[in-house]
């Protein structure tokens, strides 16, 4: 398999609210250039464009289409979009490098979580006969998949809670992050039940945000980084969305994805766990333990914006190791009620 | 703009290392190994969306000779989910489309998706990541109103938006202005697209009796588009499977190689943006002529399968494509030779003015260009078909994905 | 790569407009042969599951299983009593969910079921939820072939079923569902949702300006083109348009299209003139209406200015100019305009 790299990675503050618009434009232009700034490219080098983001999110049809102007589309570029995180638009670009038809690609993906009422918006994602009519909530659906693993003696709410706690903690160095700071399990555990079992803290944020990462083949990126982060496996896999029909405190979908990428030995693991419990179900699945670190940035509970935040972890896992932290990463990605979805990259420094 | 399309050596885009190691990649060259659609109609009440779906991919893994549990990765192309009132249907499709457990990719690029799901399936293969992929493409518009769902006004703006239609007109008036071409060359389109569907059983619309006279009284819709110039809103599915060289040559049937693929994307809207023969399209064209080493389109390409949701995109986009110098669409359209026996056939399954199921609409063009040079088309087949264009386009005219495919592996 | 800072505060001219924007409307869902025989049961009280080929029956019914990923083998009476295998509260009810009041959501396995079915769980409060509890459909009082024909579920304990047994009905329907002989084949489900849209700072700049009765376009500072209305990103630069440029009210006609087609959410009765209007000076034409003379005397490059409503009327939209009209100037000439097509 051809050498491709990851060379490049900006991400819009993670926020509640921005009042930008749906279509991303005010989040993309200043990470475009930010990613630009870093790599010493620019828009004309890109051979590649790729994005992720959703109509549903927005509420309109076809509201990507005008994020390529953040772009500055013309002369015309050579684009695709996926109706997914910005990861999946990774992993397209990465495969568009593979052929040979772009030596440089940037994936981007963007989402304005705040414009809709995103718990509603998500239940559409369900079953369109024989759930979706129902209209539950996705922090409701993520609870019951808590529960199954809090009544098998799988997790606690205290190891839920400690997730939480290491989340924002870890998030402090991340400037960009939405949720930060020192808590203590305890003190998150005293507070009220959400959606039992969950609470507040077992949920990440709404969050608004933009993510872009540059990769190149193999020449470029050591002419473009010091270090690239070499991207040494990168596979996804889908499970059923029957819902009853899968066992929810596991996820073979992400164990079928980090086997295939090997994820095994891996320094770091930037993780999209937008519930608590997902991390402990996602950390078994990637057989990740001690001393694995695990989301250094505060993963998605520090801020989760739909559509970008797969892409920013793959993106901090990348940063992990150009900046010389770690010799091998691996980002993460999930799409789906319940990680019905989960897309593994793994990089390393060579 | 077009002369450049006669030396497409000049390729604006593409990076000349890109070609180097494109061709350095031969032995991974995609073929298509079967195609599937459904019948299209207005309403399908007689399926759900999954079975919907399933029916074109049915078809498509019988026609290939293969199963489910032959394919390595799906991908799944759709226009907008407020079409089915759906948020990623892909998820709750898993099972349906076999991907349960495999990798599933889900593009949305406007009404190009269609293509843009080809080429990426395509370019999983040609990657060298899977042996075969499923590229399934689907719309069942029925479920709501595709003009409701165009025509949603955000506050603040002019309420005028009037669906695809409305937005298309316009530009269409600047093409007859710009081209002096007759005021009848679109219903000339109409009637041929519409009796060339009469022969595609798995059209929507099937009219063998369809005259000039009779578009042309038909109701103006968006002047100067008349109803019988526009496509129909359909529920339809497609699917096709594209294996690689090793599965293609161990295929006991025809298989169609395809040559090369090319999507570029412009802005929907900018100052000197031109709506009549956007950039996007001749550069993708000149790209995808370039890679598949052909320089004169008109003379190498046998049958052409091309977007055309309203009857004047036919001459617009044989300009656009390089088919014909920029002005000069309409004579081919005029002079019959778009008809099936004519110099470049355009749509003999009768293309999108009679099966338009949106996010398919692409993926079917591909899939029709992939059965004329695998023999496979029916009564609708060009005769001798060996090179085939396959094209989509989307968004404001500013979204192009296009295919060409033979029936050897050149 | 270096670690970012914090984003530098943007400067926004002001507070970007925003305004509700509602996404509506009933989907009509045609249902295929195994959702159809599944929601014509539920129209008679009876929940069916599929058995798959390899023996295991899913309920709710799955059209391809996820195993095999073929059609069941046949259909199978299940539950209609089954067992919370896990549950969480919702303690606040939202808009379209089962109940209006504090319920349970639970994955209930019916009896004769292998798989679990997502629904509501009416038991008052959460301490009376438990996994493991036994539950039975409430049938809602009209039935019509829908997921929401069961209303809920309710703890078994609660005393006697009011509205029906599932099983019994089974047995007289067995086969030929349908209340009046016909198997329900469609179902519809309402989908409102509710955004907030957002105008950009740019665009709202000039809906502003629009309010006190001035077109306001801005240049593009890299490529010197004036857009009207601005752009958050000039889409050839990919940089936010800057310097304002007032614009007059008068330009011309570059293309247009008369809308006869009567649609679904429509606001303007057709027929009308839709038409791309360039003002003068301006880099880009935006869409307008045409009023002011029969639709089929427009024309292309017809010199035209804009009506304005009343003052008083005047919003942050583009409405307030009413329509746009002929000037009764001569026609621009087409190369003046040829490149803006």
């Amino acid at each position: 398999m051809s050498d491709v790299a990851v060379i490049g990675f900006a991400e819009a503050p993670n926020v509640r609210s921005t009042d930008g618009t749906t279509n991303g434009v005010e989040m993309l232009v200043p990470i475009f250039r930010e990613v630009f700034d870093q790599t010493g490219l620019t828009k004309s080098d890109i051979g590649f464009w790729c994005s992720g983001s959703s109509d549903y999110l927005a509420g309109r049809a076809f509201s990507f289409v005008s994020a390529v102007d953040a772009i500055g589309a013309f002369p015309p570029v050579m684009e695709s979009h996926v109706e997914m995180d910005g990861a999946f638009a990774l992993y397209e670009a990465w495969v568009k490098v593979l052929t040979g038809e772009a030596d440089i690609a940037l994936a981007y993906g963007f989402g304005k979580s705040s414009a809709g009422d995103l718990r509603r918006v998500l239940a559409l994602q369900l079953d369109p006969y024989l759930m979706a009519p129902l209209w539950p909530d996705s922090v409701s659906v993520a609870a019951l998949q808590a529960r199954l693993g809090l009544e098998q003696g799988i997790w606690t709410e205290r190891a839920m809670a400690e997730v939480a706690v290491r989340s924002r903690a870890a998030a402090m160095s991340n400037a960009r992050a939405q949720l930060s700071g020192q808590v203590s399990a305890d003190e998150l555990l005293a507070a009220p039940l959400l959606a039992d079992p969950l609470r507040a803290h077992d949920c990440a944020p709404v969050t608004d945000g933009a993510a872009v990462v540059i990769i190149a083949a193999a020449e470029r990126a050591r002419e473009l980084c010091e270090r690239p982060a070499w991207i040494s496996g990168f596979e996804h896999r889908i499970d059923s969305g029957q819902l009853g029909a899968r066992d929810l405190t596991r996820s073979a979908s992400a164990t079928a994805a980090g086997t295939a990428a090997g994820a095994a030995g891996v320094d770091v693991a930037e993780l999209h766990a937008p519930f608590t419990h997902q991390e402990l179900i996602l950390r078994d699945a990637l057989g990740l333990a001690e001393p694995v670190l695990v989301s250094p940035s505060g993963g998605a509970l520090a801020g989760n914006p739909l559509f970008a935040a797969g892409l920013a972890r793959i993106g901090h896992a990348a940063r992990q190791i150009i900046s010389g932290a770690a010799g091998r990463a691996l980002g993460h990605a999930t799409s789906g009620p319940a990680l019905q979805q989960n897309l593994v990259c793994v990089m390393e420094a060579r | 703009m077009n002369a450049t399309l006669a030396q497409p050596s000049s390729g604006r885009q593409s990076s000349g290392a890109g070609h180097r190691r494109a061709a350095a990649r031969a032995a991974a060259r995609p073929a298509v190994l079967g195609t599937g659609q459904t019948h299209h109609r207005s309403k399908r009440p007689d399926v759900s969306i999954a079975g919907l779906c399933r029916e074109a991919v049915d078809r498509a893994l019988a026609d290939a000779g293969l199963g489910l549990g032959d394919i390595d990765a799906v991908v799944v192309g759709k226009a907008p989910d407020l079409f089915e009132g759906v948020m990623m249907p892909e998820l709750y499709l898993a099972d349906a489309l076999g991907a349960t457990g495999k990798p599933l990719l889900r593009v949305h690029t406007a009404g190009s998706v269609g293509g843009a799901t080809g080429v990426v399936a395509a370019s999983l293969v040609q990657a060298g990541l899977h042996r075969r992929v499923l590229a399934v493409a689907f719309e069942k518009q029925s479920e709501s109103n595709a003009m409701w769902a165009l025509s949603i006004m955000p506050p603040f703006s002019m309420p005028l938006l009037a669906g695809a239609g409305g937005y298309f007109a316009p530009h269409i008036r600047s093409y007859i202005r710009r081209s002096g071409a007759p005021a009848h060359i679109g219903a000339l389109v109409a009637v041929k697209d519409r009796r060339n569907g009469a022969r595609n059983p798995y059209a929507h619309l099937r009219q063998p009796d369809i005259t000039l006279e009779s578009v042309q009284a038909s109701p103006m819709l968006w002047d100067p588009v008349r109803y019988d110039e526009t496509c129909p809103s359909s529920d339809g599915a497609c699917a096709v499977v594209i294996g690689d060289q090793a599965a293609a040559e161990a295929s006991a049937r025809p298989v169609a190689w395809i040559r090369a693929t090319s999507m570029r994307t412009e802005p929907t809207m900018f100052a000197g943006k031109d709506n009549v023969n956007p950039r996007a399209g001749a550069d993708a064209a000149a790209a995808l002529w370039a890679r598949a080493g052909i320089s004169s389109p008109i003379d190498e390409i046998d049958v052409a399968e091309i977007y055309v949701p309203f009857s004047w995109f036919e001459p617009m986009w044989l300009e656009n494509l390089g088919f014909a110098a920029a002005g000069n669409g309409w004579k081919l359209t005029q002079a019959g030779e778009t008809e099936i026996g004519g110099r470049i056939p355009v749509n003999p399954s009768g293309g999108v003015l009679c099966s338009n199921p949106i996010g398919a609409s692409g993926l079917l063009r591909f899939a029709e260009s992939a059965m004329q040079v695998m023999g496979t088309a029916g009564e609708h087949q060009v005769p001798d078909a060996k090179t085939a264009l396959g094209h989509a386009y989307g968004g404001g005219s500013q979204y192009f994905s296009m295919w060409v495919v033979a029936d050897s592996p050149g | 790569m270096t670690e970012p800072a914090a984003a530098p505060p943007s400067a926004p001219l002001s507070a970007p407009l925003s305004a509700p924007l509602e996404i509506s409307f009933d989907y009509t869902r045609s249902l295929g042969p195994v959702l159809s025989q599944f929601m014509t049961g539920l129209a008679q009280r009876t929940i069916y599951g599929s058995r798959g080929v390899d023996g295991r029956v899913y309920a709710p019914p799955a059209e391809y299983d996820p195993v095999t990923f073929g059609p069941p083998a046949d259909l199978v009476p299940v539950g209609p009593a089954g067992t919370v295998l896990t549950w969480s509260w919702q303690p606040e009810p939202r808009e379209g969910q089962p109940l209006g009041r504090p319920f349970a959501w639970a994955l209930i396995r019916l009896d004769g079921a292998d798989t679990a079915m997502l629904h509501a769980v009416d038991a008052g409060s959460a301490a009376l939820m438990s996994t493991g509890m036994r539950v039975r459909p409430r049938w809602a009082a009209e039935r019509h072939g829908h997921i929401c024909d069961i209303e809920c579920f309710e703890p078994e304990a609660d005393g006697p079923v009011l509205t029906g047994n599932g099983q019994q009905a089974a047995s007289q329907s067995a086969g030929v569902p349908g209340m009046d002989g016909r198997p329900v084949t469609m179902m519809t489900t309402p989908v409102r949702l509710h955004y907030q849209h957002t105008a950009s700072a740019e665009e709202s700049r000039y809906l502003r300006a629009l309010q006190a009765g001035k077109l306001t376009g801005q240049r593009c500072p890299a490529c010197g083109k004036v857009y009207i209305p601005p752009r958050g990103a000039c889409p050839v630069d990919g940089v936010p348009t800057a310097t304002d440029v007032e614009l007059p009210d008068t330009g011309i006609v570059t293309t247009f299209c008369v809308v006869n087609v009567p649609f679904h959410g429509q606001r303007i009765p057709s027929p009308y003139v839709a038409a791309q209007v360039l003002l003068d000076g301006a880099d880009i034409a935006f869409q307008h209406l045409i009023l002011g003379c029969e639709p089929d005397e427009v024309r292309m490059g017809m010199r035209v200015r804009a009506v304005w409503k009343p003052a008083a009327e005047w919003g942050t939209t583009a409405e307030n100019i009413s329509h746009f009209e002929p000037t009764g100037e001569p026609d621009a000439p087409y190369d003046s305009y040829a490149r803006h097509l």
